[in-house]
């Protein structure tokens, strides 16, 4: 199996050089749906000059990002096309080694419990298992929009890179590893600070006696043990950021940027349209109602979801995808490429044509609607406005499908998949 | 979304889908296409208007009388003309100079990928003549063109009015932007070698030689191309679409109309006449299928199509000589200019109030994009109804009970002879829009054939063979897959076209998706005589026909009649739209052959899925 990983990586690599060294990579780097205000690679190469020049990179408006970024591409921009590549192939490796941890712990899981009725039908097999991280590592290194993502050198990839590793420090239940990688996380992007409640249940299932309720004394000390791991990462982080340039201008420009959403460019996601359109005066009410909806969702999935902590992460990735602030498809990507781990719930979707078809059109909507809006000037900003929120509903509906599905396969776990009602009839499952 | 997680609902909604698919299907079609024949009547189609506020005080009384001036230069223009055998370039710089514009002159070679027999070039070389009337109290930062096409045989009046106009012009105070007198050579490839040197790109794969060009003059904002070959006129067609369906702005040909009515002028579209009260319904869909048919074409109407490739709002008026009673002097046709100029010259900001996107019944009404678009829609729902079929066939819901599970057993997905057939069909696509270009040299010299009758040959040679290609499936339901596939990639292609063109995208989605939702192994001979209909080559001759019979003015004179007239033609307009795509970026042969023949043609697989 480790040579088809192998065999893999080199199509990957071989794919991704082919597109690097074509005419496309300009038109991909232009691409708005990839380089948002906050990942744009040509941002980067600005700030870099900016440095070279003895400005400070955040002068002006351009650069979003972290000092971290500066710090490796100071030394590696003649070979981004290199650094790129290695990165998602990286990013792939690491997918798979989690993706089999989290197969194996599934599977364990699975053992470990009492099945009351037959339930064979809907039970992981050991052979879909045994293939399912290579199914992974294939969803995320072949897919068209991580190939688009890395050539067009958003620096998405990285913030993706930095998630894979969290996943796979939570899944190893190393709490050090996990908390400095989350912290990385969150200082790229912030928004991956959501998934601090998420990796603490995981972890806690391990590491922490007795059962998981607010009234374990356990529980509550993990939780603020880690919590205080997490902040002492993340505030030697800022310092070390803060010691690079000697300023501390960069929170503004990277976390007020994110959270204030002065750039309206558009992308893939459903602020910059709203926020044009939105008087002035409301527009401070309005940003916390949109960025609430980033944070929001965590508390509720955490408490239908306790026992599944694995499902929840993957849940909450795929949120903030959809409800983050510069959005781009790389997030897409990532999150797609966990699919393949809950194949098990394929099932239980309804909805899986109608989100492909949708999310087809997307894909062929996104580019033409764009040319007519920007180059003929025929269409205007609501064509491509229509086709983000076509987009938005596509994945939320992939996503309530996917949480639905696995509510289900966990009832029918519990209760058996034919169930009858009292008169012998078939019962039917209703959502309430 | 209540609809969607109700289990019951969205059982019972999927019970009826699949229970009356066929019904819906053809009530989805027939709808599309009866929706399409209502377009001219009054709810669909409503009354123009001018909507951009800016363009209203340019309707004032004319004070151009420069007619006999503009005589006297086109009958100079035409002696010059005949003396030098081609555009008499120095003649043009003394004339300009001597009415006070400033001249600069641009000489642009192109070398074309075989011959046009045509138009009879390959090798083009010509000069493009610019005269600028430079706006006394703005900082040339905006511009209008008014563009003269030389042509040997006509349009020298066109040339003599323009100067006289120009002339006329300099003498004005109230110019807020700069006005351009453009006489370009070799038509469409003049104006773009002028288009691409002025806004410093090149729009296709053909490399253009062109000289330096001077006196910029800011963006440009809207052009005007005339035609006119008589010292009378009788009356004005506009020509609207440019490459590939482009519209300009409708305010344009508003104004146009408009102001022809001022000047009592007679001004019609597409060569007919507006639509009288009896029989209304017909003339209008006659003007609005030829402009249809035009777009779907993707050539240009006329020279201006160009502009609007760059983003420049234009309108090509031909002026009409017929044996009616009422003829227009050029002094009135220079009044028309001039009001339209002026007009344009209070334009504040780009044309962006009016639709970009409309059908015109006639001048006097006009189907927005929120109106036609019903009928695309209608008729990609039936793709979309019959790709849910299939899906419900291969995935049969176990709730929904033993019905359509016992039709199949899904272990056995024939992943190899469906992505087999797959990849041969775009191969092939691929084969047939690389295969003419690379081949015509060696078929041309093998069978002893002029070199475009060679590229058509290639062409239909590579289409013909690639029926044959294997295409047998391992597995009896193997062609859900694919046609599942090919219903797919061929909704995702009308959908993108109905946004870029839509007459092209309708016609294509009217013969095609009957043939694709109908095409399974069971019906193979009707599948197959449908698929035929429908295929790209039978839909472009049909194409070709339809224009031929509802063209006012009926075939192109000396071509032979009949079918046998017609198929020499369709060879003809093959070889022309390669040419074409290679020269001035048109995309009809890139579409029918990298998009539509590959859908076609697994189509046509699971047509001869052997069962």
């Amino acid at each position: 199996m480790d040579l088809w990983l192998l065999f893999l990586c080199a199509l990957g690599v071989a794919v991704r050089a082919a597109i690097f060294y074509s005419p496309l990579s300009g038109a991909i780097s232009e691409r708005v749906e990839l380089s948002t205000p906050q990942t744009a690679w040509r941002r980067v190469v600005e700030a870099l000059t900016l440095l070279d020049l003895g400005v400070s990179p955040y002068e002006g408006d351009t650069f979003h990002e972290t000092p971290m970024i500066i710090y490796i591409f100071h030394f590696l921009i003649d070979y981004s096309e290199l650094v790129f590549t290695v990165v998602d192939i990286t990013t792939t490796v690491i997918l798979y080694l989690s993706a089999k941890k989290t197969a194996l712990h599934l599977w364990e899981k699975q053992k470990s419990r009492k099945w009351s009725v037959d339930v064979s039908a809907i039970l992981l097999r050991p052979k879909s298992l045994h293939w399912l991280p290579l199914h992974v590592a294939a969803a995320y290194l072949l897919n068209p929009l991580t190939i688009a993502t890395c050539v067009a050198r958003s620096t998405c990839a990285l913030h993706n890179l930095l998630l894979a590793l969290l996943m796979l420090a939570t899944q190893n239940n190393s709490i050090i590893l996990s908390a400095v990688f989350l912290a990385l996380a969150s200082y790229e992007s912030l928004y991956p600070v959501v998934l601090l409640l998420p990796v603490i249940l995981q972890l806690a299932q391990k590491e922490v006696k007795g059962k998981l309720t607010l009234r374990n004394p356990y529980l509550l000390c993990f939780i603020l043990e880690y919590t205080v791991v997490f902040l002492g990462c993340l505030s030697v982080l800022l310092m070390l950021s803060y010691s690079l340039l000697y300023s501390s201008d960069f929170i503004p420009a990277v976390y007020g940027f994110i959270l204030s959403v002065p750039d309206l460019t558009p992308n893939v996601g459903l602020f910059w349209y709203f926020f044009t359109e939105v008087f002035e005066h409301f527009r401070l009410f309005f940003i916390c109602i949109f960025q609430l909806n980033a944070f929001i969702y965590t508390l509720p999935l955490i408490i239908v979801l306790s026992d599944h902590p694995q499902f929840l992460m993957f849940i909450q990735i795929a949120l903030l995808a959809v409800f983050k602030s510069y959005p781009n498809l790389g997030d897409v990507a990532f999150y797609l490429a966990l699919l393949p781990t809950w194949a098990h719930l394929n099932r239980y979707l309804r909805n899986s044509f109608l989100v492909l078809c949708l999310l087809l059109s997307c894909g062929v909507l996104f580019p033409i609607l764009w040319h007519l809006w920007v180059f003929s000037g025929s269409a205007n900003a609501n064509f491509y406005y229509a086709a983000t929120l076509a987009f938005s509903t596509a994945q939320i509906l992939l996503i309530s499908d996917y949480l639905y599905a696995f509510r289900r396969r966990e009832f029918h776990l519990k209760h058996g998949i034919e169930i009858k009602t009292e008169d012998g009839r078939k019962m039917m499952v209703e959502l309430k | 979304m209540g609809l969607l997680s109700d289990p019951q609902n969205r059982e019972r909604i999927l019970c009826f889908l699949i229970r009356h698919n066929s019904k819906l299907c053809i009530l989805c079609y027939a709808l599309g296409l009866v929706w399409f024949l209502l377009l001219p009547l009054p709810p669909l189609s409503a009354p123009t208007y001018i909507s951009e506020n800016a363009l209203l005080p340019g309707l004032v009384e004319g004070t151009f009388g420069g007619g006999s001036q503009a005589l006297v230069l086109s009958r100079d223009f035409a002696a010059h003309k005949d003396l030098v055998g081609g555009l008499p370039v120095e003649w043009l710089n003394k004339t300009m100079t001597s009415l006070g514009l400033e001249v600069h002159t641009q000489t642009f070679a192109v070398d074309l990928p075989f011959p046009d027999e045509i138009n009879e070039r390959y090798h083009v070389r010509g000069t493009n003549v610019q005269g600028v009337v430079r706006a006394r109290r703005a900082a040339s930062t905006e511009a209008l063109v008014l563009h003269v096409p030389f042509l040997p045989e006509a349009n020298d009046q066109a040339t003599g009015l323009a100067l006289s106009l120009a002339a006329h012009f300099r003498k004005q105070v109230y110019w807020a932007k700069d006005l351009i007198v453009l006489v370009t050579e070799h038509d469409l490839l003049g104006i773009q070698a002028w288009l691409g040197a002025y806004h410093g790109i090149n729009l296709t794969s053909m490399g253009v030689r062109s000289s330096e060009l001077g006196g910029y003059c800011g963006a440009l904002q809207a052009a005007l191309t005339l035609q006119l070959s008589s010292d009378v006129a009788t009356s004005i067609d506009l020509q609207l679409h440019g490459p590939n369906g482009l519209l300009p702005n409708l305010d344009l040909p508003n104004l146009v109309h408009r102001l022809c009515l001022n000047e009592k002028i007679l001004c019609t579209t597409q060569g007919l006449l507006p639509p009288q009260e009896d029989n209304a319904w017909w003339q209008s869909m006659h003007i609005m299928l030829l402009q249809a048919l035009g777009q779907a074409s993707t050539q240009p109407a006329s020279e201006h199509g160009l502009f609007l490739r760059h983003r420049v709002e234009a309108l090509g008026l031909k002026a009409i000589n017929s044996h009616r009673q009422e003829k227009v002097s050029l002094n009135k046709l220079g009044r028309l200019l001039e009001g339209v100029f002026r007009s344009l010259n209070n334009l504040l900001e780009r044309f962006h109030q009016s639709f970009f996107f409309y059908l015109l019944p006639s001048l006097q009404n006009y189907v927005s994009i929120g109106n036609y678009a019903p009928c695309a829609a209608a008729i990609l729902v039936v793709l979309f109804l019959c790709a849910i079929e299939l899906w419900a066939k291969l995935n049969p819901d176990k709730e929904r009970g033993a019905r359509e599970a016992a039709a199949l057993n899904q272990a056995s997905i024939p992943w190899l002879s469906v992505i087999g057939s797959i990849v041969i069909a775009h191969g092939l696509g691929i084969a047939l829009y690389v295969g003419p270009l690379v081949a015509h040299q060696s078929a041309a010299n093998y069978f002893d054939l002029p070199e475009d009758e060679a590229v058509s040959l290639t062409a239909l040679g590579i289409g013909v063979s690639s029926l044959s290609l294997p295409h047998r499936g391992s597995t009896p339901q193997g062609w859900i897959w694919l046609k599942l596939f090919a219903l797919l990639e061929l909704g995702m292609l009308l959908l993108a076209l109905d946004l870029l063109n839509f007459p092209l995208a309708f016609m294509l989605a009217i013969a095609t998706v009957p043939a694709a939702v109908f095409s399974q192994p069971s019906h193979k001979t009707a599948s197959i005589a449908l698929l035929l209909v429908a295929s790209p080559a039978a839909l472009s001759l049909m194409g070709l026909a339809l224009q031929t019979e509802l063209n006012p003015h009926g075939p192109p004179s000396g071509q032979l009649g009949g079918f046998i007239g017609l198929f020499l033609r369709w060879l003809q307009c093959l070889s022309h739209s390669i040419l074409e795509h290679q020269s001035l970026g048109t995309n009809l042969y890139p579409l029918l052959t990298l998009g539509l023949f590959p859908c076609w043609l697994q189509l046509w697989h699971v047509a001869l899925w052997k069962e």
